[in-house]
């Protein structure tokens, strides 16, 4: 009888029900670049702002999953950092929120032109061309001729030497993908990429895993942006970096508030002070080479030079687009991922 | 509430019991707010209409069942109903309008009540007689039974029903059908070059997988048992390494060397100059890191079962005038059956769910469990397809489970009986011998190769680029600074190790308690639906990580219950991904104690409570460390659920090594992992002189 006793009346006692959340000054930052970037960003925030950042980094597609699987209830604030296109594909679904940054005029064009094509949901922090990075020790050892342009890359003799990632699970792939469309024309650009199949040695999941097995000597050739291949090179990986003859594509690595974001107020004073010059220079010290979005930024020297690469002018509306990215990978499953090697 | 950390009581200071969102039910309810909160009341006060009355009462059983099945009811129906959003379903919607209501996930009140609920309805089914009105047994049961429907049925349902769901919204099973015979699923390219399905992939290598480390298993078994072999503790202690290893590192150390130019590659290509090749990346890789990963579990499992044939058969054919071969093929060998059926499922479904070799070493060989993860994190973002997926392996896992009961059959395999059983194994014969004791001696001293250079690759400068020797990755990743207010830990791997020390050392207790309750309530008790409960226990095993971390996001970001972003959300996989190992390890002890010492106990007046409390406990410390063990060294090397739950503030060390190695930063992640594989040595010690090592005999 005690017992019932007890249990009638602790169960009285503690009839508590649900309690929300409320935070001081605090902020969570989704990070989709490199790991040291990321947390130089946090940390130099806090020092600036005296705001508390928990900072999660996972890569833009692990992200975009996330911020899609709790929309109904944010946990994130916003999101910095990596590839455009799930940006973009976050502003088409309306997870993220619109917000006009007094820091615009500040901005290159193509930051800009980015935010515009999303509504003004998102905005460019970083840009960075497509390209190709080659294992110098291991095109010696196989006597390979040194490579200039995307239609070297089809010639015999690099069979089993050329690695890219899968455009079905890789932004940067499915940059390489739209790229090849639009330099060469939807059937050429297909055409290319069958021929390109057959010298493809391993479809990496990620997008810059190519040029980080070439810098281990696991691969000769590697298809990734050339920042990503700089890096390695600057590492001390016997790594030449390639600027395709033809012209590339290149991202725009972006910046998004989350919809419903519960620490509204921090998050737009993270996304203001991200786009200042002060903040983007902090990139020259995690040697992150891509190119900065603030006109007043410095760029490294070991960086791509932009001047002298021939950029095509890429459609980020229609190929960020789901549509079309769905028809191009169902294509591109369909024609090319099932040729025999 | 749990959002702003469990422990962190903040909101006991921070406007309580006033500030709508952190007030109890009681005041909410007393001005007028959240009303849907009061009819929880009613049952609430119910009981206390039957205080008085004695337990055999009819009326008793009746209100308390009534009481708690209402409040539970209501309690689950008002968390599911309303959302953060208001309400969550459309006709409630229509029913009621849309007023501006909403709440956040329930807190420590409504655990506490809901808890308060299901014991009140248990008490009143024990107060009718069920299981002999044994309060604790029916409790157990019904306590056992929530948390696995929360936290194992719940999310799965939730995330398979998925593969239905249509673009849209809405249900269809063309969609499921559309994702289910999928050429990349089950295509047969392979056959013809180019590739095939993951499903067919999954499948080809997990029966090979099963295969090798079962023989490798019985070999290292044999030498170990029967023969007269010298360094047996060495063969053991070699044997434990990959259990205790996290992931991802023996696949560093196999592309360290047998890659492209890897330092065996190169060798040999010199020595024979041939042009390298990548080989290793595919399928070959893959097997070889799962045959080292997984051999050691078969070695457990049959060690068990090769020491457990008893001599004294053996010594009862060699009499009849049997060579040694005849009584190793026709006695020793079919006696083993069930531990090699046992090692085969482990080796089977450990190779199916595994993820992090695959992701290292698959190359275009594609599986299961890499191909669900990309489908969520990937740029497709196809939920569906991972749910398609994940059914499909489930499909595999639990069918190797059912053929393996059905091949088992119903023969007697017991051997121990009690009677006297001295007597000696004899050595397996000559013929056999040598080939076995050279596997295992020449399968031995590759794992240690393999293990010498993860420690080699931690104190190199650059690996295969600058081979000078360096502790500047240990430095990295553990440096402190003693300072005046004490000691500063500057490294940058310090935070994820406690996040990972304190979220291993709290499940582990957990898993253990969970898991032994419950394999007493399967040895001990009989009670309808036992079947189902055991299948429900044991289900969390068979489905990888993946699918776990997946659908635990899916089910557990929104309120009701709203744990993720937490350390909570980790330790409850945990514990739901470990507990069959506990209850097996509970099991099998709980078999060898004879019913009658609980029946002298109950004979003399205690309850079953106190029962299980002062007589089977102490009785089953080995299997207590056992899971112990188990769950803190699993919570520690754990990758593929853990990917999805970690956050800002509770990385834990194997997603911390993964953007290492995405990083390209070997050193650091070899170095962080050879770390890990100490501490985890000293736990397993530690653990050991804690629980002790009670020696269980009849007579000392």
């Amino acid at each position: 009888m005690k017992k019932i006793k007890a249990t009638i009346a602790s169960s009285m006692v503690l009839f508590a029900a649900s309690a929300g959340a409320s935070y001081a000054d605090s902020l969570t930052l989704y990070c989709s670049a490199q790991e040291d970037w990321c947390q130089l960003m946090a940390r130099s925030f806090e020092d600036a702002t005296g705001i508390d950042v928990d900072m999660t980094r996972k890569s833009s597609g692990e992200t975009f999953a996330q911020i899609r699987a709790e929309s109904s209830n944010p946990k994130g604030d916003v999101w910095w950092g990596g590839t455009g296109d799930p940006h973009l594909q976050a502003a088409e679904e309306g997870l993220t929120m619109e917000y006009m940054s007094p820091m615009r005029d500040q901005l290159h064009d193509w930051a800009i032109s980015q935010a515009e094509s999303a509504g003004n949901k998102t905005i460019g922090i970083y840009s960075g061309a497509l390209g190709y990075g080659y294992n110098t020790d291991l095109a010696a050892a196989n006597n390979l001729p040194e490579p200039s342009c995307w239609k070297d890359l089809l010639k015999p003799e690099y069979k089993g030497h050329v690695q890219m990632a899968n455009p079905n699970s890789s932004g940067t792939a499915y940059t390489t993908l739209a790229s090849m469309v639009q330099i060469f024309g939807e059937d050429e650009g297909f055409e290319f990429m069958k021929g390109l199949h057959k010298n493809i040695n391993q479809y990496t999941k990620s997008g810059s895993a190519p040029i980080k097995a070439a810098a281990r000597g696991e691969n000769t050739i590697g298809i990734v942006f050339m920042h990503d291949a700089v890096k390695q090179a600057v590492a001390g990986f016997p790594i030449k970096v390639v600027a395709p003859c033809e012209g590339t594509g290149y991202e725009i690595g972006s910046m998004s508030i989350i919809d419903g974001a519960r620490n509204e107020d921090e998050a737009k004073q993270f996304y203001d002070w991200a786009l200042s010059a002060e903040a983007q220079n902090l990139a020259l010290q995690v040697n992150a080479f891509q190119v900065p979005s603030n006109t007043g930024a410095q760029t490294s020297d070991s960086a791509p030079d932009m001047s002298t690469i021939k950029l095509i002018d890429y459609d980020f509306k229609k190929y960020g687009s789901s549509d079309e990215r769905k028809r191009l990978l169902r294509k591109w499953d369909e024609e090319v991922s099932v040729l025999p090697q | 509430m749990v959002d702003g950390g469990l422990w962190s009581f903040e909101w006991l200071v921070d406007g309580y019991p006033f500030d709508e969102d952190y007030a109890p039910a009681a005041f909410l309810i007393a001005q007028g707010e959240k009303t849907w909160l009061a009819p929880l009341l009613v049952p609430l006060a119910l009981p206390l209409l039957v205080v008085r009355r004695p337990k055999s009462d009819p009326l008793f059983a009746r209100i308390l069942i009534l009481s708690g099945a209402l409040g539970f009811g209501w309690l689950i129906a008002q968390g599911f109903g309303i959302g953060i959003r208001g309400f969550t379903f459309d006709w409630l919607k229509a029913l009621f309008g849309e007023p501006r209501i909403r709440q956040f996930g329930m807190g420590y009140g409504a655990m506490f009540s809901a808890t308060a609920f299901l014991f009140l309805l248990t008490q009143g089914i024990a107060a009718r007689g069920a299981i002999n009105g044994d309060v604790f047994v029916v409790s157990a049961i019904g306590g056992v039974i929530a948390i696995v429907t929360t936290f194992v049925f719940f999310p799965i349902a939730n995330m398979l029903f998925a593969a239905f769901v249509t673009e849209d919204g809405s249900y269809s099973l063309t969609v499921f059908a559309a994702k289910f015979f999928d050429d990349r699923l089950w295509g047969l390219g392979c056959l013809w070059g180019a590739r095939c399905g993951a499903a067919w992939n999954s499948l080809f290598l997990a029966v090979i997988v099963g295969f090798v480390t079962t023989i490798l298993g019985l070999c290292f078994a044999l030498v170990v048992t029967r023969s007269g072999f010298r360094y047996k503790r060495a063969v053991r202690a070699l044997t434990v390494l990959p259990i205790i290893t996290p992931p991802f590192v023996i696949g560093l150390a196999l592309i360290l060397l047998f890659g492209l130019s890897g330092s065996v590659t190169v060798f040999l290509a010199d020595l024979f100059g041939v042009q390298p090749t990548r080989w290793l990346y595919g399928m070959p890789g893959i097997l070889i890191a799962q045959t080292l990963a997984f051999t050691p579990i078969a070695f457990l499992v049959l060690i068990g079962v090769v020491e457990g044939v008893s001599p004294s058969m053996e010594e009862a054919a060699q009499t009849l005038r049997a060579s040694r071969w005849q009584t190793f093929r026709t006695v020793s060998l079919p006696l083993m059956r069930p531990g090699l059926a046992n090692a085969f499922l482990l080796g089977f479904i450990e190779s199916m769910a595994d993820f992090g070799n695959p992701l290292v070493l698959g190359g275009n060989f594609d599986v299961l469990s890499t191909e669900i993860f990309f489908a969520i994190v990937g740029a497709q973002y196809d939920q569906g397809r991972a749910a398609v997926l994940a059914m499909v392996l489930l499909f595999f896992t639990l069918s190797a489970f059912y053929a393996q009961r059905a091949w088992l059959g119903r023969k007697s395999y017991t051997t121990v009986t009690g009677k006297g059983d001295a007597g000696v194994h004899p050595l397996m014969p000559t013929g056999l011998s040598m080939p076995v004791t050279t596997i295992a001696l020449v399968w031995a001293f590759f794992t240690a190769v393999v293990y010498g250079m993860i420690v080699y690759g931690s104190v190199v400068e650059l690996w295969g680029v600058n081979n000078s020797l360096t502790f500047k990755h240990y430095v990295t990743a553990f440096s402190v600074r003693f300072e005046e207010e004490g000691i500063r830990w500057t490294g940058a791997a310090w935070d994820s190790f406690w996040t990972t020390i304190t979220i291993a050392a709290i499940a582990a207790p957990l898993t253990a308690a969970v898991g032994l309750v419950t394999a007493y309530l399967l040895t001990r008790q009989n009670f309808a639906g036992k079947n189902a409960f055991e299948f429900g226990t044991m289900l969390s095993f068979a489905i990888p990580g993946t699918v776990i971390g997946v659908s635990y996001i899916l089910a557990f970001n929104v309120p009701p219950i709203e744990i993720t972003g937490t350390g909570v959300i980790l330790v409850v996989s945990f514990i739901f991904r470990n507990l069959p190992v506990g209850v097996r390890a509970g099991i099998a002890s709980m078999s060898q104690l004879d019913k009658s010492l609980d029946e002298s106990s109950l004979t003399l007046g205690a309850n079953s409570w106190q029962t299980f409390r002062r007589v089977i406990l102490p009785l089953l410390r080995p299997a207590i460390l056992a899971a112990l063990v188990y769950s803190f060294v699993r919570a520690m090397t754990a990758i593929s659920a853990v990917i999805f739950l970690v956050s800002a503030r509770y990385d834990m060390a194997t997603s911390y090594i993964i953007g290492r190695v995405e990083n390209n930063d070997y050193g650091l992640a070899i170095a962080y992992s050879t770390t890990l594989i100490f501490v985890m040595l000293a736990a397993v010690g530690l653990l050991q002189v804690l629980v002790g090592r009670v020696q269980i005999g009849r007579r000392s």
